[in-house]
């Protein structure tokens, strides 16, 4: 199928999740739920304020700082894994067991353990993001060919000349699904514990509008949020994309 | 049990082990984390006493609604769009996007236009859950091997006897999966429903417990939901190996 027919056919979506929402839109009534329109243009009004730029700045801090310790201790964890059969063989079933967990149960331990402020919750987003990390490394690491680490040895490469040219590249790909991965459910966590306890944030705001029964700025949050996120693993995914075909 | 199993039991003991001594030394403050076997016993007191036994039925009679309605509607769904190509590719950016956009963002938008009540809860529940179930109805359709098609039709198979026969089965494994993450999404959508604003139910008696300094009742009852969550997913899991094990034997 061609490219624009397509375009046109996901587009075509979009106006019918609009026409969804005005819909809704009429059923409920303006206060539950207002209409596309209005809420797009109470966004172009609302990003230019300093409250708005306070509390993204706020998320965008505690989001910056989680992602760096899920991706750090996540591949820490992964390459140790992924390297050292055993234990990989003890640590992946509690790894996995841990993923499917609803760790949002957790947030009062992390609470208790941090405090209000932004440490809970950036330890609270990188404890979801560590986990993706982890698994998908270890196994990119895990899938390597053999073939590829024989030749390393036949060419009789250094650690290190194997680490960087090898193993590097091979494993590339999929640790970069695991990064992309684990910036999604990062996010999450750290919106998570803005939307059940903080004072700052865009989580916060989006609360602090429920309680106000501000639906237009909920749904301008939400929506923001939304094509932040999008955006993101649309870049990432195209990176994958790109690696994939070069290898 | 392998020697890996063996270790990873010494692990988790070791761990627990670890915490209970820290606890009872003091060398953990009993404000931040109370000791394991408190956490057990506080949790024992509060079964026996019945009141969470409401609490209990309500927030796993909503993860059991939505994880039953994503599975069938997701199939139902699946099987939809899988029927027309040129839906599906227009919808594929969409399914490639969905779980990586924090969907739970809309709850509060559903509790404005539903009020609070059960209604959001399943349906942040339903939403976080089909697209899982839709995506594997969908690989699992592709990977039906074509030589069953004309296996149907040598046999003069109607269209609803090749579906139920040779389709389904063949397509198992996929939809299995599909149930799999759907337990697991609607078990955290609705758990995190309820912790951030509930009228009842497990995810709240949490949060109010954390909000009262009730700790032994706040991790007793924590406790409870991780101990539900994993042997769900371990349960889970053992069927899907029994499963693939019959399959590997050459059984469909």
């Amino acid at each position: 199928m061609s490219v624009p027919r397509r375009l046109v056919d996901t587009l075509l979506i979009v106006l019918a999740l609009l026409l969804i929402w005005q819909a809704l839109h009429h059923l409920v009534g303006e206060t539950a739920l207002p209409g596309p329109l209005p809420t797009l243009s109470y966004l172009v009004e609302l990003v230019p304020t300093s409250r708005f730029g306070e509390n993204a700045a706020a998320t965008a801090a505690a989001f910056a700082l989680a992602l760096v310790l899920a991706y750090g201790i996540g591949l820490a964890v992964g390459v140790w894994m992924g390297a050292h059969r055993l234990s990989g063989a003890v640590g992946e079933p509690i790894l996995v067991a841990l993923y499917s967990l609803p760790k949002i149960t957790l947030y009062p331990l992390i609470l208790l353990i941090f405090g209000l402020g932004i440490s809970g919750k950036v330890a609270f987003g990188a404890l979801h993001g560590i986990l993706p990390v982890a698994l998908l490394t270890m196994a990119a690491i895990r899938n390597i060919s053999p073939v590829y680490l024989k030749s390393a040895r036949t060419l009789k490469l250094s650690t290190w000349q194997t680490i960087l040219t090898v193993l590097f590249p091979a494993t590339i790909p999929e640790v970069l699904a695991g990064l992309r991965i684990g910036f999604t459910v990062t996010l999450l966590g750290v919106l998570l514990g803005e939307m059940f306890a903080s004072k700052q944030g865009l989580g916060f705001l989006i609360i602090n509008a429920m309680s106000l029964l501000q639906t237009k700025e909920m749904m301008t949050i939400a929506i923001l949020l939304f094509a932040f996120a999008a955006a993101a693993n649309a870049l990432l995914l195209w990176i994958e994309h790109h690696l994939h075909r070069r290898i | 049990m392998t020697r890996a199993g063996w270790i990873r039991l010494a692990v988790l003991a070791g761990a627990a082990g670890a915490l209970e001594l820290a606890c009872r030394t003091g060398l953990i403050d009993r404000h931040i984390i109370v000791a394991p076997s408190e956490m057990v016993g506080a949790l024992f007191a509060i079964l026996a006493s019945g009141s969470i036994n409401g609490d209990i039925i309500r927030t796993l009679g909503i993860i059991v609604a939505a994880v039953v309605l994503s599975v069938i509607f997701g199939f139902g769904l699946g099987v939809l769009i899988h029927a027309l190509p040129r839906l599906r590719e227009a919808l594929d950016p969409f399914f490639a996007t969905y779980y990586a956009v924090p969907i739970f963002i809309f709850y509060p938008v559903l509790i404005a236009i539903f009020g609070l009540s059960l209604v959001p809860i399943l349906l942040i529940g339903v939403a976080t859950a089909i697209v899982a179930m839709i995506i594997a109805t969908l690989n699992g359709l592709d990977r039906v091997p074509r030589v069953l098609t004309k296996v149907a039709r040598v046999h003069r198979m109607g269209p609803l006897a090749a579906a139920v026969r040779l389709k389904l089965p063949a397509a198992a494994p996929h939809l299995f999966t599909g149930v799999k993450l759907s337990v697991s999404y609607g078990f955290i959508a609705v758990i995190a429903a309820e912790f951030i604003l509930a009228p009842a139910g497990l995810g709240r008696d949490i949060a109010d417990a954390y909000a009262d300094f009730n700790n032994r009742r706040m991790y007793a009852l924590m406790l409870f939901v991780l101990v539900i969550a994993t042997l769900v997913n371990m349960l889970l899991h053992a069927w899907d190996l029994r499963w693939a094990e019959r399959r590997g034997r050459g059984r469909p």
